[in-house]
């Protein structure tokens, strides 16, 4: 099992405004295996979610090479694009971003809408992730009813909906109690091992990061440390915050 | 994305904001509303004409005294009602077969109004003087009585057929019929009245009574001219040649060569008719006119709605797009909640343009006492749907290209 996934070969980006260059990421290189889990770890500035964003195809890097899956983003359409995001990439945000006034169910089949799975099937596919985040008794409520928790579990139901290769958490636990936090990240462990999706968790929290087994530690857009987690945290370990 | 979720996600997301939308779809109700009005009502206008003119016949052509007036407005219609130009030498030589060959009628028409009374009882009605013919060419009949025949025109009788309201004012207990009616110190006997029938080209029969036009010219009017020909062709294919006949003949009798000296002109149906048409016509483009500046108004404020719209959901159109929503898919997405106001404004304002065009048309009836038909205008209300889906796809076309182009990094990061 060392199918190389991501494969990044000094990515540079540098923000361009008003003639003003600020140089965020320095030229970055790993790569990741398919079915590993992996946190970025770094201080606030240090580059960690743009790099996320270029990892996910959501942003463009300004130098070097990055590879998902064999390819680069600048082999694809845009439309390729948003098909590899759709059916390869799920997505978890710190601020959950689900769409108000829906419910469970309406805001878990939103990636399949733009999918080519078939109508028949999106019910019980959404049903199916829902269950998977324990989620199933609450289906049906709005998600502005629900706590900051179950927001993000659907989130997760959401980024699962699509059966993706990989899963992007972008600081995942960053708006939850510890409580909270300590289900989500049992779930997003439980989805790397039990059923295999590679995991990539940006966080600046060295306790949430204990939870994937190797940390990619970035300081002024440059790889400080990349080391396997010698003690991880484990499923229904006690969390602390 | 299927157009079933598209709609479905387009009716949400208006739903949302229920007060804007309504407001926003006002705005297209207007316009199509009065599109639809202004079409509904001009055609009911010009059938209301073109049933007058065309109470004529295809076969019938008028001749009057004076020049052809431009408009209401345009002193020369003074002349068309006293000139004198039209005399007994006129009258008999359109009856020439050898200068009019195709002309198989000429009926000479008198006419002004005049006070008449029955026992202290007073009207003032349109007196016609006519030959028999008048009846078949007015398409006029007498429900109680009959006409005055060939030999009481030519023997000056003192006869006359009454209109409704004539009749009604006069006669309100009373059978007219035997009775006599003074006019001018002249005692008339009537012969027969008229059921209800309105306006015929100039006449108003209900308000007028219908005398032979031999005792009119010497004992009413006092005149030796005719104020019209009423003549008929006997085939409608044989009208432009008779009208150029009749020119020629009417030029000889007053020894006229310039045309431009005509002291009199002549008239057909189809020349009113497309007169008519011409008129109404303008007037109706004019009115659509001024009702498509209120859809542009609205389609501005639908612009200005989307427009707003789409920054305020700038977070969701990113969400969509990380989520693998393409350009294509945000595009319609806005494009189909532009169109959901203006096809539901688009129908609303068919429907109630229809009901007020309804309700005009029931009041004019009333008021002006004409037939005014309502015609549901189905090309006027297949034009409201249509131009108002086209001002949703223009007017929403822009807010959703801009929807379309954002970046979902850019979308996502706003907060």
């Amino acid at each position: 099992m060392t199918e190389k996934l991501l494969d990044l070969s000094g990515v540079k980006k540098t923000y361009y405004t008003d003639e003003i260059e600020t140089p965020v990421l320095h030229g970055i290189s790993f790569y990741i295996n398919k079915g590993e889990f992996v946190a970025i770890m770094g201080p606030s500035g240090s580059g960690k979610s743009t790099l996320l964003h270029i990892l996910g195809f959501l942003d463009r890097q300004t130098g070097g090479t990055y590879s998902f899956d064999g390819k680069t983003i600048e082999d694809l359409t845009d439309d390729q694009v948003a098909g590899v995001r759709n059916s390869k990439m799920g997505f978890v945000f710190q601020s959950f971003n689900l769409l108000p006034r829906h419910t469970v169910l309406e805001n878990v089949k939103l990636p399949l809408m733009y999918s080519s799975v078939p109508e028949s099937e999106w019910e019980k596919r959404a049903m199916d992730a829902i269950k998977l985040v324990q989620l199933d008794h609450r289906a049906n409520f709005e998600t502005t009813k629900l706590s900051g928790g179950e927001k993000q579990r659907v989130a997760i139901a959401r980024a699962l909906v699509n059966k993706p290769t990989i899963i992007f958490a972008d600081e995942p636990t960053g708006n939850l109690d510890s409580d909270s936090g300590r289900i989500i990240m049992d779930t997003l462990q439980e989805l790397n091992e039990v059923h295999g999706h590679t995991v990539i968790l940006v966080t600046h929290e060295t306790y949430t990061a204990d939870y994937a087994s190797r940390i990619i530690r970035l300081r002024d857009g440059r790889v400080e440390t990349d080391s396997k987690v010698s003690r991880r945290h484990k499923r229904g370990d006690k969390f602390i915050k | 994305m299927r157009t079933t979720h598209l709609v479905q996600s387009a009716y949400r997301s208006l739903a949302l904001h229920r007060s804007r939308t309504i407001l926003t779809i006002l705005g297209i109700v207007v316009g199509i509303m009065a599109i639809m009005i202004v079409m509904s009502v001009g055609q009911a206008a010009e059938n209301l004409i073109l049933n007058q003119v065309e109470g004529l016949g295809a076969r019938t052509i008028a001749i009057a005294p004076g020049r052809e007036p431009t408009g209401p407005a345009d002193p020369a219609i003074i002349e068309t009602l006293y000139g004198d130009s039209l005399k007994e030498r006129q009258f008999h030589a359109l009856k020439n077969k050898a200068n009019v060959p195709h002309l198989t009628e000429v009926m000479p028409v008198v006419f002004a109004i005049e006070t008449i009374s029955y026992e202290g009882e007073t009207f003032a009605p349109m007196i016609i003087g006519a030959t028999e013919l008048i009846s078949f060419l007015f398409d006029v009949f007498t429900d109680q009585g009959r006409f005055f025949t060939t030999d009481e025109v030519t023997g000056y009788a003192p006869v006359v057929v009454i209109g409704k309201d004539v009749r009604e004012e006069l006669f309100p207990h009373d059978d007219p019929i035997g009775k006599k009616i003074k006019v001018k110190g002249n005692n008339l006997r009537v012969i027969g009245t008229l059921p209800a029938k309105g306006q015929v080209l100039f006449f108003n029969f209900d308000k007028a009574i219908i005398t032979p036009y031999t005792y009119a010219q010497r004992n009413i009017f006092g005149i030796k001219h005719f104020n019209r020909f009423i003549t008929q062709v006997d085939d409608p294919v044989n009208i432009d040649a008779t009208v150029l006949d009749i020119e020629r003949t009417l030029r000889e009798t007053h020894g006229i060569t310039d045309p431009d000296n005509d002291n009199f002109f002549v008239g057909t149906q189809d020349e009113l008719t497309s007169t008519v048409s011409t008129v109404t016509g303008v007037l109706t483009s004019f009115l659509v006119l001024v009702a498509a500046i209120s859809l542009l108004v609205g389609g501005i404020g639908i612009m200005n709605i989307m427009l707003v719209a789409v920054a305020e959901r700038t977070k969701e159109i990113g969400l969509r797009k990380a989520l693998g929503a393409t350009r294509k898919n945000i595009l319609f997405q806005f494009l189909i909640e532009a169109l959901v106001i203006t096809l539901v404004g688009g129908v609303i304002g068919v429907l109630a343009g229809a009901i007020l065009s309804y309700g005009i048309s029931l009041l004019l009836s009333n008021i002006m006492d004409a037939q005014w038909d309502f015609a549901f205008p189905v090309s006027g209300a297949i034009l409201g749907i249509f131009v108002s889906a086209l001002v949703g796809i223009v007017f929403g076309l822009y807010p959703a290209n801009r929807a379309s182009k954002k970046s979902p990094l850019e979308a996502l990061r706003y907060d």
